[in-house]
Order: structure tokens, then C-alpha cells, then sequence
């Protein structure tokens, strides 16, 4: 005779572990921390090497130029380089209160990377069980993203820049992290080959209801050829915001931060 | 993760946990029923699964450090990522035996100042006035902070 076993959800008695309410307290943590940041913005792509920290870093500067304070969360583990492009790397965390106060970079740019916290030429390693690492890696990886944005004390934006590394995979873990999506801004090249790529991740966006702000198109009048940008905000209705050109002009990224709104 | 006592058709209570330092857990939880208990038993893999969640089995008895999970679980980390600050009230009447500062001075620089502050918050809790290595042994296993 089958044994009458109760589903997981049936059982609601308080239980010390409380797993299910210590994931909720940091999901809460996070959202309180952000509660002071207008916008948060992602700063995405496909694919790789097609300037995200590049431009990054230069629409942090030109946004807090313009008067706006503005953070840049380096959201690539295991690649990080926006903080020395925001002459942040050599920047130290200092405690305040139940947080850490982010590096002050140019312009006074607020910055948090992992290239403050690691070892000079060290890769992102973390404890635990070498064998079959894969298992519990990404969820480090995410734990560690969440701390990077609910235990950093941003104080008041205007807005929080994600640089996220190539790909899809961290944009999904923000999604289940932030209270919502984060507001997505592309970066792409010219050519046909990072078109497909960044199509992808833009669909990995609008199928979570990412707000899409708009196309930047890099590296633009240099040995990359092609219409990527207006490819891609025709498909996703969107707009190009900007067309850097390979020899960035001195107003291209205040252009850029004040079509950004 | 929750245990049912099927016999009872009663959830069973977390009871205590036990960290052996081989990377496994051990969590008892029994039944407030018929009394019955069972252990959970977790391999180094399944343990860093949960660690990495930012969780603890049986609950936590005190608040998280900020970067807790960057600071406990990161290899690779450069000693001065982290500065002191300025002198933390917590730390005021509370000193450190020579052995119990020695024994910190061995903890990473990256993961130190956050077991400093453990430490120090563990025994203003309790009016301890001075940090022995006996007072690090009571908190490390009192509030689950092997590997630290």
C-alpha cells in the first residue's frame, strides 16, 4: 500500500531553517538597497569584445559630468575591467554601517568590481569542492552578484550601471534577483556575426519583460563592416542611440547620456 | 528542504547542526510528535551548494556580514581589498589575548576583518571582556563558523 506522503507546500509549520524566508530577507535586503537608485541599467550584449565596459565607462563619466550621481556595478566576475577604466581599480572598500562604501572613481563615479576584491592576476576562484565544481560555481557566482548590489552602499542615484559580461547567464540572474528586470541598453558592432549574437540576448530580454532602451553601435568606421545597429532596433522597435565612431569625438558619450533621458 | 515524519504525518523541527571541518554537514531534526529524529547528511558538494545560496541549515543566530559569502568563499582575494574604517564602537572595552591576536593574525587579510567583527560582536553580546582563543572556539562553534 503506497505510503500518504504530504507535498512539500502542504507542510507550512514554522521550522528554524527557514530557508525559503532567509532567501526572501536578502531578496528584501537587496530591494531596500536599491530603493534609492532611479534607474537601474544593464549594459548588455551577446557578444564579446564589442566595447561594453568601453562604453560603460564613458557614459558613466559623461552622465556624472552632467551633474547625475551615477554607480557602476562591474558584473563581470571574471572579467573585469570598467573599474580601471574609471581609474577605480586600485580603489578599496571601506565598511559603513551594515555596507561597504564603493570606490570613488573619475569623475566621481561610484564604483564596485571584482577587480578591487581579487589578488593581482588571480583568477575568481571560491573554497569548496574542486570535483564536479560546475554543481554549485553559478550559484556562487549569483550569491556573490546579489552581495555586490544589496551590501554596497550606493546611497542616491540616478542610475546604477551593470557592465555584464558577453552572454545571456548574468542577465537571468538579475532578473531573479532584482525586485524587476533591469532596463536594458545593447551594444553591438557593425557586423552581421555580432548581430545574431546580440539578437539572442535581446530576446533573452523582451522574453522577461526587460524594458529595452536602445542600440549602441560601436566601433563604428573602422574594419567592421555591416548595419548590426540598425538591424537590430528595426527588428526590436527600438532606437539607435548612438553610433560611436572607432575615434570617439569629445561630445559623442554627453550625446549618448542625454538620449539616454 | 523540509523532513516529514510519515508515520506522524508531522513535519519535523530542525534540532541542531553539526560541521565536522571535511566540508560535510550534519542536520538533525525531529519529530515533536513521536520524538523521532533522523539526520540529514551532506556531501562537501551539497554543503557548498547550500553555502552558496548565502543559507544556513537551522537558521541563523546572527545577521549576515556584508560581502559575507565574497569574504568566506573567495580563494583568490588580495589581503587589503577591505580597509578598517573608522573605529567601530562594537570593538570599544573589548580586548584580544596575544594568542587570540595571533590566531587572527593567520585568518586571511581578505576574510579578517569580518571574523574580527564576528568575534567582537560575540563576545559584547555576551560582556565578555577579552578574546581568548577559548572564546573563539565557543563562537565558532556556537554560531556555525567553521572554515573562518
Amino acid at each position: 500500500m503506497p505510503l500518504n506522503i504530504r507535498t512539500y507546500h502542504e507542510l507550512t509549520e514554522p521550522d528554524r531553517s527557514g530557508l525559503g524566508e532567509q532567501i526572501a530577507a536578502q531578496r528584501r535586503r537587496l530591494a531596500e538597497r536599491l530603493a534609492a537608485v532611479g534607474r537601474v541599467i544593464a549594459v548588455m550584449s551577446g557578444k564579446g569584445g564589442v566595447g561594453k565596459s568601453f562604453v560603460t565607462a564613458n557614459l558613466a563619466r559623461a552622465l556624472a559630468r552632467s551633474g547625475r550621481p551615477v554607480g557602476v556595478l562591474d558584473a563581470d566576475l571574471n572579467g573585469p575591467t570598467v573599474a580601471r577604466l574609471l581609474e577605480a581599480a586600485e580603489g578599496r572598500l571601506t565598511p559603513e554601517g551594515d555596507a561597504f562604501l564603493p570606490a570613488s572613481g573619475a569623475d566621481g563615479v561610484r564604483v564596485v568590481s571584482m577587480t578591487q576584491l581579487l589578488a593581482d592576476g588571480q583568477p575568481l576562484a571560491f573554497k569548496g569542492p574542486a570535483a564536479e565544481s560546475f554543481v554549485w560555481r553559478g550559484a556562487a557566482e549569483a550569491g556573490a552578484l546579489r552581495e555586490l548590489l544589496a551590501d554596497i552602499a550606493w546611497g542616491t542615484l540616478d542610475v546604477l550601471l551593470l557592465d555584464l559580461p558577453p552572454g545571456m547567464q548574468r542577465f537571468l540572474e538579475l532578473g531573479d534577483l532584482l525586485p524587476a528586470p533591469p532596463a536594458v541598453l545593447t551594444v553591438t558592432i557593425p557586423t552581421p556575426e555580432s548581430r545574431d549574437a546580440v539578437r539572442r540576448a535581446m530576446r533573452a530580454a523582451v522574453e522577461r519583460r526587460a524594458p529595452l532602451l536602445g542600440v549602441v553601435e560601436n566601433m563604428v568606421g573602422g574594419p567592421f563592416a555591416g548595419t548590426a545597429g540598425a538591424d537590430l532596433a528595426e527588428e526590436f522597435e527600438t532606437a539607435v542611440l548612438a553610433r560611436i565612431p572607432w575615434h570617439p569625438a569629445p561630445d559623442t558619450w554627453a550625446v549618448l547620456a542625454g538620449r539616454l533621458g | 528542504m523540509k523532513f516529514l515524519c510519515v508515520e506522524c504525518d508531522k513535519q519535523m523541527a530542525f534540532e541542531e547542526r553539526h560541521l565536522p571541518g571535511d566540508g560535510t554537514l550534519a542536520a538533525a531534526f525531529r519529530c515533536p510528535k513521536c520524538g523521532r529524529a533522523v539526520a540529514l547528511l551532506t556531501n562537501p558538494m551539497e554543503t557548498q551548494l547550500v553555502s552558496s545560496l548565502g543559507v544556513k541549515i537551522g537558521g541563523t543566530t546572527v545577521p549576515a556580514e556584508p560581502l559575507q559569502t565574497i569574504r568566506g568563499m573567495v580563494a583568490t582575494g588580495r589581503n587589503d581589498a577591505f580597509t578598517d574604517g573608522q573605529s567601530d564602537s562594537r570593538t570599544v572595552g573589548l580586548s584580544w589575548s596575544t594568542e587570540a591576536q595571533e590566531r587572527l593574525s593567520r585568518v586571511p587579510g581578505f576574510v579578517r576583518g569580518m571574523v574580527k567583527k564576528i568575534y567582537a560582536d560575540y563576545a559584547k553580546e555576551r560582556g565578555i571582556g577579552e578574546i581568548t582563543p577559548a572564546v573563539m572556539d565557543a563562537a565558532r562553534t556556537e554560531l556555525g563558523l567553521e572554515g573562518m
